[in-house]
């Protein structure tokens, strides 16, 4: 079981909370494409033959691929690893880019997923967030992809933006639970450093997220999505039963992933790599057959903590026979007794060997996890 | 004996008092290349890196001229403030100095305050002006400062740069032919000046010694004066650049003497050496017990390291005396240390080497000085700890320690300055023009008002270029109250703190202010308050962490979260819980730093 992700760094334009490479500028397509090919031939022996069962186009935004592109780098995919006949095959797309033809061109190409970046339906959210389609595109692109048969669907909320009241987040939420869409992403706004957004706030030129407005509105979320039949199967991720991303729960299961592209991150079991941010140096490197990433050979240590900080954000949890069978017997005797604490504290609650957080542990992952975490020296 | 010189050199930190004595044993030969170190006479890592010498050592250099060969002994000494009783006791074992002042700088506090040391035990004075090679040099300024500070002639005054080796010839033929030779009595009994000592591993302390009169021999049966034990010399010698042994060592001369010493106590810096057979009648004049002057806890992060921070400090303290503690509880940090040092960069060395030579992670209190509490039963107490202070219905008077601070700057900052020695209840003694744009101030202040960031202050507002030197002058009545912080209603006794009445107020503002910085928000609100007694007189709240949760996990996201949760969780070990409060360690010192 294993997975790709293809980073296409290309966006119309640039969203200032964004911190994910990407240019906004179609130039460098045909020279990304190029070192692309080149990069699938080089790491064709990273997945050790594995059946890949997820292929993920991120980016950027990859809606703004031509459909001769999307076709060519899956047969190239394809030749180079064996992809499964099932496979999961998304395509995150911006709701300015999907129309009919295009849609009808994706299910052509063999792309049997959407992601489409929603944000609010609110336009004063998406202009505070400086998206550059309206709420009413957002609604009707997720109309057209339905009637277009892309029944796995899934859609990205953005929440706790100073311009969004309560009242209004829980309409953006009614409406997909109407639509029936199978798949939510709710992410709480987060300023992340040295981006745009980041400066105008400590410049003062626009209001930065209040903690509690994310509070009462991430408990909303979980609350509201819960009654209406939605798994809360990972902090920031809902579905209807069954309708996990395959593809984003194979990060959270330890799974194999190949990550193409400029920026992207592979994970092999025993490594991390990631590769350079630059389309420019990236094809550079590619072409004079030099490393275009970085790699980080991973300590026990370091598994085990990116195993608790990962699987206790999953409904699935922490497995204390896998930490026992992986780390040994004295880590799953630390990581229990570190977990009473949090037990008794009413953040996480242990079944059959399973720790899982609680609504109230949800709302502090990063601090319990840190906590379960064992220290490097 | 005639042909023995020995001297010390005055300067400045940096002024290149450490460059001018390399130089001075590389012209003598005393080193032949510079392959030890740039600075041979400060070894230590901190030493070099701080520019200070904390440490005061000896060396002796070959010198010919005329067709005599002279015996040089410099030596060094420590160019801090904290170490001014040091410094004299190095000027004492001296017949002249050189005081070396940096042509781009001008003379300083604290050259001035050695340079009084040393006139007043009548060391002839060679006045050596350093960095003349330099573009910023001011020479025919700074001559008119040493013109008018030692009332030599303009001829007198050394140009030289020790970088360059210009005017290190002129320095030697000065040193044989103005500095007289040492005077005394060989054949009277044995009386040497213990200036400095220096621990070895191997070999216990080892104690530098100046003869002022007689002679010791290895084998001899030696007393010391102060501290009254006796000893068998084991080995004498002299100080080159390592030590050299000899059966004897004159008078006159400057050596060393091992004796078995386990302790650094037993050597005391300005003792007197003598014969158990045939003691001279009087120890030498201006021996005093080294006496910390500022206490802080010192805590182990890690309560389980307790008894590695004890061996630690028992280490540090066979190679520097100066340094005292015992043990101490806290309520809040569990078992530590209430350790006593000369000064505030005292404090601040003794810190950095548990830190580097003994890895040591440590929790400093707030520092303060030794109060007098006179209580209504008669006694007198010598309280260095809040807590040690006594209920107020049995205290009958508190008094404080002072001292004369000795403050040299431009004239521009003046008026800054004085406002700072108010600020820090001090009195205006002397003011006076060095030339027609700098001044000399002298000022009482407290020493508690020293001790929390007059030092810092002072610099800030003059722009690093006001140099500050003090000398204890003793106690006088203060109006002092315990003030006490509280964590959620806990009362945090490491963070307790001596203050007079009158600034109470103001402080515990500031205090609680400056913690809020410093204390990062939990999962509960945090309430920090002041208080004198049940009286709360100011108060703080961190509000409460509401989430602390990342957005988003995906593949691309693992390492870095990773990493920064590794790094809060070391960041969290290096805090202290006190009740359900987490208190980084930094936030002890916030004390330090109520003003920026």
């Amino acid at each position: 079981m294993a997975g790709i992700y293809l980073h296409i760094p290309f966006c119309k334009s640039k969203c200032p909370y964004c911190n994910f490479f990407s240019v906004a500028s179609l130039k460098s397509v045909n020279e990304f494409l190029g070192a692309l090919y080149l990069e699938i031939n080089s790491q064709k022996d990273y997945l050790d033959d594995q059946e890949v069962k997820t292929i993920y186009f991120g980016g950027g935004t990859p809606s703004l691929l031509k459909l001769s592109e999307i076709n060519g780098i899956l047969e190239k995919i394809r030749t180079v690893f064996s992809v499964g006949k099932a496979a999961e095959i998304t395509l995150e797309a911006n709701p300015d880019d999907i129309t009919a033809e295009h849609l009808q061109e994706w299910l052509k190409a063999g792309i049997n997923r959407l992601s489409i970046g929603i944000q609010s339906f609110n336009d004063a959210d998406l202009k505070y967030l400086r998206r550059i389609h309206t709420g009413e595109q957002a609604e009707r692109s997720i109309r057209l992809a339905l009637d277009h048969g892309f029944s796995d669907l899934s859609v990205d909320f953005i929440y706790g933006i100073p311009t969004l009241s309560d009242r209004a987040f829980a309409f953006n939420l009614e409406k997909v639970v109407a639509l029936k869409v199978p798949h939510i992403s709710a992410y709480s706004l987060t300023i992340e450093p040295k981006t745009l957004m980041d400066v105008m706030i400590r410049k003062n030129q626009l209001p930065g997220p209040e903690e509690e407005q994310s509070v009462s509105q991430f408990l909303f979320l979980m609350q509201y999505l819960g009654s209406n039949n939605y798994e809360h199967y990972e902090i920031s991720n809902f579905c209807l039963p069954g309708s996990y991303s395959k593809h984003n729960s194979s990060y959270w299961k330890g799974d194999h992933y190949l990550g193409l592209g400029p920026s992207a991150h592979s994970f092999n079991g025993v490594s991390r790599q990631w590769n350079i941010s630059s389309i420019n140096q990236y094809s550079g490197l590619i072409d004079a057959g030099k490393p275009h990433f970085e790699t980080e050979l991973l300590t026990p240590i370091q598994l085990y903590n990116e195993y608790v900080m990962v699987s206790l954000r999953t409904m699935w949890g922490a497995g204390l026979d896998h930490i026992q069978t992986a780390f040994g017997e004295g880590v799953a005797s630390y990581f229990r007794s570190r977990a009473t604490q949090h037990i008794n504290n009413n953040e996480m609650h242990e079944n059959a060997g399973l720790f899982r957080l609680t609504d109230k542990g949800k709302l502090f992952a990063d601090k319990i996890s840190s906590d379960l975490f064992l220290d490097n020296d | 004996m005639k042909n023995i010189r020995n001297f010390c050199i005055i300067a400045h930190i940096d002024h290149g008092k450490s460059t001018l004595a390399d130089r001075l044993l590389e012209t003598t030969g005393a080193i032949s290349e510079r392959d030890y170190q740039n600075q041979v006479l400060d070894d230590m890592d901190l030493e070099r890196e701080r520019g200070i010498t904390i440490k005061s050592h000896a060396i002796q250099m070959d010198y010919k001229q005329e067709g005599q060969d002279y015996v040089l002994n410099l030596i060094d000494t420590p160019g801090h403030v904290d170490f001014s009783y040091e410094v004299s006791r190095a000027i004492a074992a001296c017949e002249g100095a050189l005081l070396v002042v940096d042509a781009t700088q001008g003379i300083q506090a604290q050259t001035i305050s050695n340079l009084y040391l040393a006139i007043d035990h009548n060391l002839t004075i060679i006045p050596v002006l350093n960095k003349i090679d330099m573009d910023a040099a001011m020479i025919e300024e700074v001559k008119d400062q040493i013109v008018d500070l030692l009332g030599c002639d303009r001829e007198e005054i050394i140009e030289a740069s020790a970088k360059t080796g210009f005017g290190i010839d002129r320095i030697l033929v000065e040193i044989v032919n103005k500095i007289p030779a040492p005077k005394g009595d060989p054949e009277a009994p044995l009386q040497a000046l213990i200036f400095d000592s220096l621990y070895n591993s191997f070999r216990g302390v080892i104690a530098y010694f100046r003869i002022f009169n007689g002679s010791i021999s290895k084998g001899d049966h030696v007393k010391f004066n102060a501290t009254g034990m006796e000893y068998h010399a084991d080995e004498v010698g002299i100080l080159r650049l390592k030590q050299e042994p000899r059966n004897a060592v004159f008078t006159g001369d400057v050596g060393y003497i091992i004796s078995g010493i386990k302790s650094s106590k037993e050597v005391q810096v300005g003792d007197t050496i003598t014969h158990v057979g045939d003691p001279c009648k009087q120890a030498i004049e201006g021996f005093r017990p080294v006496k910390p002057m500022v206490f802080a806890g010192i805590y182990p992060t890690d309560a389980d390291d307790y008894e590695e921070l004890r061996n630690s400090l028992e280490r540090l303290k066979l190679n520097d005396a100066s340094l005292s503690f015992e043990p101490e509880a806290s309520a809040a940090l569990g078992f530590g240390f209430r350790c006593g040092f000369l000064g505030l960069l005292h404090m601040e060395i003794i810190q950095e080497r548990l830190d580097r030579e003994f890895d040591m992670n440590v929790i400093n209190t707030v520092p303060n000085v030794s109060y007098k509490v006179f209580t209504n039963k008669g006694d007198v107490l010598d309280v260095y700890n809040p807590s040690g202070l006594p209920e107020p219905n049995y205290i009958e008077h508190i008094e404080e320690p002072y001292i004369t601070a000795n403050i040299i700057t431009k004239a521009e900052y003046i008026g800054p300055i004085i406002k700072l020695c108010m600020d820090k209840r001090g009195t205006l003694k002397n003011q006076v023009y060095l030339t027609t744009d700098r001044i000399e101030l002298t000022a009482d202040i407290p020493l508690g008002e020293i001790v929390f960031d007059f030092y810092d202050k002072l610099k800030s507002i003059s722009k690093g270029y006001a140099s500050f030197d003090y000398h204890p002058i003793g106690y006088q009545n203060a109006d002092l109250v315990k003030l006490d912080i509280l964590l959620n209603g806990e009362i945090v006794d490491a963070l307790s703190a001596l203050i007079t009445r009158n600034n109470a107020y103001e402080f515990g503002r500031k205090f609680c202010e400056k913690l809020k910085e410093f204390i990062p928000r939990q999962q509960y609100d945090v309430a920090i308050q002041a208080a004198i007694g049940a009286k709360i007189i100011a108060r703080e709240t961190v509000k409460a962490v509401r989430k602390d949760v990342t957005a988003k996990c995906y593949g691309g996201d693992i390492t870095r979260k990773r990493k920064l949760l590794e790094k809060q969780k070391k960041g969290k070990k290096r805090m202290r819980q006190i009740g359900n409060v987490e208190v980084p360690q930094k936030a002890f010192l916030a004390v330090l730093k109520l003003d920026s």
